[in-house]
């Protein structure tokens, strides 16, 4: 498939490609296969980044002529992509989803006029996309919550929610890497680091990738975090074709 | 080592900062002023990656530990080395037990400490720029021990001074491109923001500069799409808000301007009342 993208200089070393302005994992695969070539064809200098429907391709030379950047882009979108040149992995998320953490569980619950565990299912069922990774460090912009666990962020912000945080704004559902403010309601907690500076690679997931929670208990919660502070604990993954 | 008697106000370790790791959501960060950090790495001879310390609006009180040479650039705070009086854009040597300290602002908003070799704090993810939740502190503490090299083979003054044109102290013109929803302004719109002088706000920090001034819109918001420092985003209130070097990689507010470089080190510089106008390049 290909998308018609526009260009545009975005600053003295950076040019945005915008595609349709939509939350679609055709687009995402495609922006995806897009960096990936682009990666692979200018190796030095280079940093790609992406969000829901745009890349921006910063280079960090000293001086840049960004116009035959833009045709060197569009013979490069031209030649056509390889979707295969993406490697995918879908990742098994374990959350805690007692009343300890997942604060307003019980509150969304009521307003959806369900009971909790049903809640617990509904957020456990799906497969998410990662579309990208923005507004903390290694927060994940998650696309795929049921229709039925939509909920209004709340109208005043928590100053300080917990590190690993389950929670619900709006149409999306995301972790907490870090202890941030926060107006999302919150479902429950995950033991697993998602932003890790110690490792080269910090965030276990990358955009295309996929992920799937599911429902552990608070001793099983405890085990993994003990695993974890031992540098022993695996994330159960397995090869994704979304 | 360099030991921190004060901290001054929002001191922190900054390089050039993080590169390569904005797809994990990681801000650059980075020093706010590169004009001013640059002049001072380049006249002690260090490589311009060199860790500088930053200030903003009242200056640190340090006790070297050792000998070196240091430079200060950016604003004029008034240096003084053991409450002499010293220079900007100047190298100086200090030794051992010599005392670093600052006067009230002159000009400017943000200062700079430069050491020989650089500031030489922990490196994450390759840059040594202070950022919450990337390295230890987020800011220098007090009786913190920064370590530097020991330059035990400086025997003299040398002198080495630059005569620096500062008058991007004072500059009201901040250059800039048209941010991709530019055109979705008004003409009105338009012009009222490349016409009109803005003030900032005192909602102004390493993150994002708040301008006082409304612009008043009816945009719609964007699908959350990829951001830098210098973007200059416009709120369904009007707020016109301009990223700094700490901001997130990503925002859903329209995007209607981006800051040159150049206006990224002048902005810097500028704090709550000083007048700005948008120059398109």
């Amino acid at each position: 498939m290909s998308f018609k993208l526009t260009y545009k200089i975005y600053s003295e070393h950076s040019i945005l490609v915008e595609w349709n302005p939509v939350i679609d994992k055709d687009v995402l695969n495609d922006i995806l296969a897009f960096k990936t070539k682009i990666e692979a064809t200018i190796t030095t200098n280079v940093q790609v980044t992406t969000a829901y429907n745009s890349l921006l391709v910063i280079f960090n030379d000293f001086k840049v002529d960004l116009s035959a950047k833009v045709t060197l882009l569009k013979d490069l979108y031209a030649e056509g992509l390889s979707a295969a040149s993406v490697i995918k992995t879908l990742f098994k998320i374990p959350v805690c989803y007692d009343a300890d953490f997942g604060i307003d569980l019980e509150f969304v619950a009521q307003e959806k006029g369900v009971s909790i565990s049903k809640i617990i299912q509904q957020h456990t069922a799906p497969i998410y996309t990662v579309y990208f990774i923005g507004f903390l460090p290694g927060f994940l912009y998650l696309g795929g919550l049921p229709e039925e666990l939509i909920m209004p962020r709340k109208a005043t912000p928590r100053l300080r929610i917990k590190k690993g945080a389950v929670a619900i704004g709006g149409n999306q559902t995301g972790v907490y890497p870090v202890e941030s403010p926060g107006g999302w309601n919150i479902i429950g907690n995950s033991p697993l680091p998602f932003f890790d500076v110690t490792k080269d690679v910090p965030c276990f997931a990358k955009p295309g990738d996929a992920i799937q929670f599911y429902s552990v208990t608070k001793k099983k919660y405890d085990d993994i975090k003990t695993l974890i502070n031992a540098n022993v604990f695996q994330i159960e993954s397995e090869d994704y074709n979304g | 080592m360099v030991k921190v008697l004060q901290t001054g106000f929002f001191t922190s370790v900054q390089d050039l900062g993080r590169f390569g790791y904005q797809q994990y959501g990681v801000p650059y960060a980075g020093v706010m002023d590169e004009r001013a950090a640059l002049i001072a790495n380049l006249l002690l001879g260090n490589a311009k990656n060199n860790a500088v310390l930053e200030f903003t609006m009242t200056g640190p009180k340090l006790q070297f530990l050792c000998t070196t040479k240091i430079c200060i650039s950016g604003g004029d705070f008034q240096p003084k080395l053991n409450s002499i009086p010293i220079n900007n854009n100047s190298t100086i040597v200090v030794k051992k037990d010599d005392i670093l300290s600052f006067g009230v602002k002159k000009s400017g908003f943000r200062g700079y400490i430069a050491v020989l070799g650089g500031f030489l704090t922990d490196v994450v993810m390759k840059s040594r720029s202070m950022f919450k939740n990337v390295t230890q502190h987020k800011t220098i503490q007090k009786n913190l021990l920064l370590p530097i090299k020991n330059a035990v083979t400086i025997e003299k003054q040398s002198n080495a001074s630059l005569a620096v044109n500062n008058v991007y102290l004072e500059e009201k013109i901040i250059t800039v491109h048209k941010g991709p929803e530019f055109n979705k302004l008004t003409i009105q719109q338009q012009k009222k923001l490349l016409n009109a002088v803005f003030r900032v706000s005192k909602n102004n920090s390493r993150m994002a500069y708040q301008l006082t001034e409304l612009l008043p819109n009816t945009l719609e918001p964007i699908i959350t799409s990829v951001v830098l420092p210098g973007t200059v985003q416009l709120t369904p209130s009007g707020q016109l808000i301009i990223l700094m070097k700490d901001c997130q990689t990503t925002g859903g507010y329209p995007r209607v301007l981006q800051l040159t470089n150049t206006a990224l080190h002048t902005l810097a510089q500028k704090f709550t009342g000083d007048e700005l106008v948008f120059e398109v390049i």
